[in-house]
């Protein structure tokens, strides 16, 4: 190598490796900012106890479950959906005009903002069904929202899996299904574990989609028909009306490691069984 | 009391969309015997060996028209059960195409699939294809390992196993050694011999010696025609069309 095209590379890998340690840097300075100023605020108290005048006093306790609660009921559904619609996609149709337009419209559905879905769940799910300001409500607009991030994640994994899998799995005389199930899906454990984290986080951390469905009580919901408030949504109620700072940063803080929690067992769960798989 | 030919092909013409691929292809597969297709590339043996076992059937563009008499029943019948034609077709890929599980799972894929679950059963099929393969002595200590970890010959004995597990009456074989070195082709050259006691095999080969040593019966294909078909040993010493004399020799092709 010449030298001039010695000093290019190097200075190439300087700039990259510069801005891989900016973007490191704005993550943990977000992170540590968080964490140092909500940590100290988590106690016992605050993780068990209902909160007390409007979140000023007490702790998060319903509004913990209520957020666990509204991502459950959306991941429920989203799950074999969206796993559905790409395995037929991918697998079963053979790329016909319907299909086309279904992928078209998800496409738009993952670029929507979430004050739209809100304003939709409000109008669908909360009048016209007549759900009410619940978790129901809150859990189905974030059902939609979620969606098409895990359809898009399961088709990418599937596209990856070689044909030739499935011609060998054909080629002994297995059906179409056998061969998604036993050959195809146990390829694409990783990829979809890694939709479904993505779609937890965006509905875990959702506010405006489910400020506009949830209701916002502080109550612990304990049917899907209760109303009831996610954190986020915590947060935007605790700073917009200046009620306390120190527990909007302990709710953050929470919020961040439940994530962080989250995201770890699906990785988990996505390696051990990759692993099975690949033994 | 099984006839003598497996397959009887009659008038097979075959398209994709516009281009036709296959024209008017007639051919006799006899029962234990290994038929070699040969021809250059790009001259429908693939396409043909794909059409025995309905693999083609993938391809959304394809259409099928003639006779194709397997055991005297016409495959392309609607009334034909694909899954159990594959299952007694079965059919072994140009790359050694292993799924990533274990070694054992493999082998059993096919028999549970079809059904079976009985362990020691599933021990007995894998103990004897993995043999009839030549490949148990290397992998018996490794079965629960993964079958990516194998040589590329080894994998592609593995997948003449997976074949072989749910009880085939043909396999058909395209391009089986294109992929590996010529150690682990002769490997697999030997074990054919051993296998056409028990099962009829197709085998789609570039290489002409190949066909030669190991065939029965060889076809030549040109340009989606069959030009000429005979024993091998005909073709190769004294083949009636100049054509196919022209290609074994290696003047074209």
């Amino acid at each position: 190598m010449s030298s001039s095209k010695r000093r290019k590379d190097i200075a190439y890998y300087g700039v990259i490796a510069a801005l891989s340690v900016f973007t490191l840097f704005c993550l943990i300075v977000i992170i540590v900012y968080i964490t140092s100023n909500g940590l100290p605020h988590i106690t016992w108290e605050f993780l068990t106890e209902r909160p007390r005048s409007m979140g000023k006093e007490g702790g998060i306790f319903p509004i913990i479950v209520a957020t666990l609660y509204a991502t459950a009921i959306a991941l429920v559904i989203a799950c074999p959906i969206g796993i559905g619609a790409a395995v037929f996609f991918k697998e079963y149709s053979k790329g016909g005009r319907f299909i086309q337009i279904v992928r078209i419209f998800t496409e738009v559905l993952a670029g929507i903002p979430s004050i739209v879905f809100g304003l939709f769940g409000f109008a669908f799910f909360v009048v016209f069904l007549g759900l009410g300001w619940s978790v129901l409500s809150g859990g189905l607009t974030l059902f939609m929202m979620i969606l098409p991030t895990i359809v898009r994640s399961t088709e990418e994994s599937l596209e990856t899996v070689p044909m030739s899998y499935r011609e060998g799995s054909l080629s002994v005389g297995a059906t179409r299904w056998q061969t998604t199930v036993k050959v195809v899906l146990p390829c694409c454990v990783k990829g979809i574990v890694t939709g479904v984290i993505l779609g937890v986080g965006r509905a875990v951390g959702e506010t405006a989609a489910v400020m506009l469905t949830m209701g916002g009580a502080l109550r612990l919901p304990l049917s899907p028909f209760d109303a009831g408030r996610t954190m986020s949504m915590h947060m935007f109620v605790l700073t917009s009306e200046g009620l306390s700072m120190e527990k909007t940063f302990a709710t953050a803080a929470l919020l961040i490691i439940i994530i962080l929690i989250i995201n770890s067992a699906a990785n988990l769960i996505g390696r051990k069984v990759g692993a099975i798989n690949s033994a | 009391m099984q006839k003598e030919n497996v397959f009887e092909i009659e008038n097979l013409n075959l398209h994709y969309g516009a281009f036709q691929a296959l024209i008017d292809v007639g051919i006799i597969i006899p029962r234990q015997r290994i038929t070699a297709l040969i021809g250059p590339s790009g001259c429908g043996k693939s396409t043909f060996i794909r059409t025995l076992n309905r693999m083609n059937d993938l391809i959304p563009s394809c259409r099928v028209e003639g006779k194709v008499m397997f055991d005297g029943e016409d495959i392309y019948d609607k009334a034909c059960d694909v899954i159990a034609l594959r299952k007694k077709v079965g059919m072994v890929f140009q790359r050694p195409n292993p799924f990533p599980k274990t070694v054992y799972e493999n082998v059993v894929y096919g028999p549970k699939i079809h059904g079976e679950k009985n362990k020691d059963r599933l021990d007995e099929i894998v103990e004897r294809t993995l043999k009839e393969v030549a490949l148990w002595d290397e992998v018996k200590n490794r079965l629960n390992k993964s079958a990516l970890g194998l040589s590329g010959g080894q994998q592609q004995r593995l997948c003449i196993a997976r074949a072989l597990a749910v009880g085939p009456e043909v396999v058909l074989m395209d391009e089986p050694t294109s992929a590996l070195d010529p150690i682990a082709t002769l490997k697999i050259e030997e074990l054919m011999s051993g296998l056409c006691e028990n099962y009829t095999i197709v085998i789609v080969t570039h290489n002409m010696q190949q066909a030669a040593r190991i065939s029965d019966f060889t076809a030549f294909f040109l340009n989606g025609v069959i030009v000429e078909t005979d024993t091998t040993e005909k073709i190769f010493a004294n083949p009636a069309n100049t054509k196919t004399e022209e290609y074994i020799t290696g003047r074209f092709g």
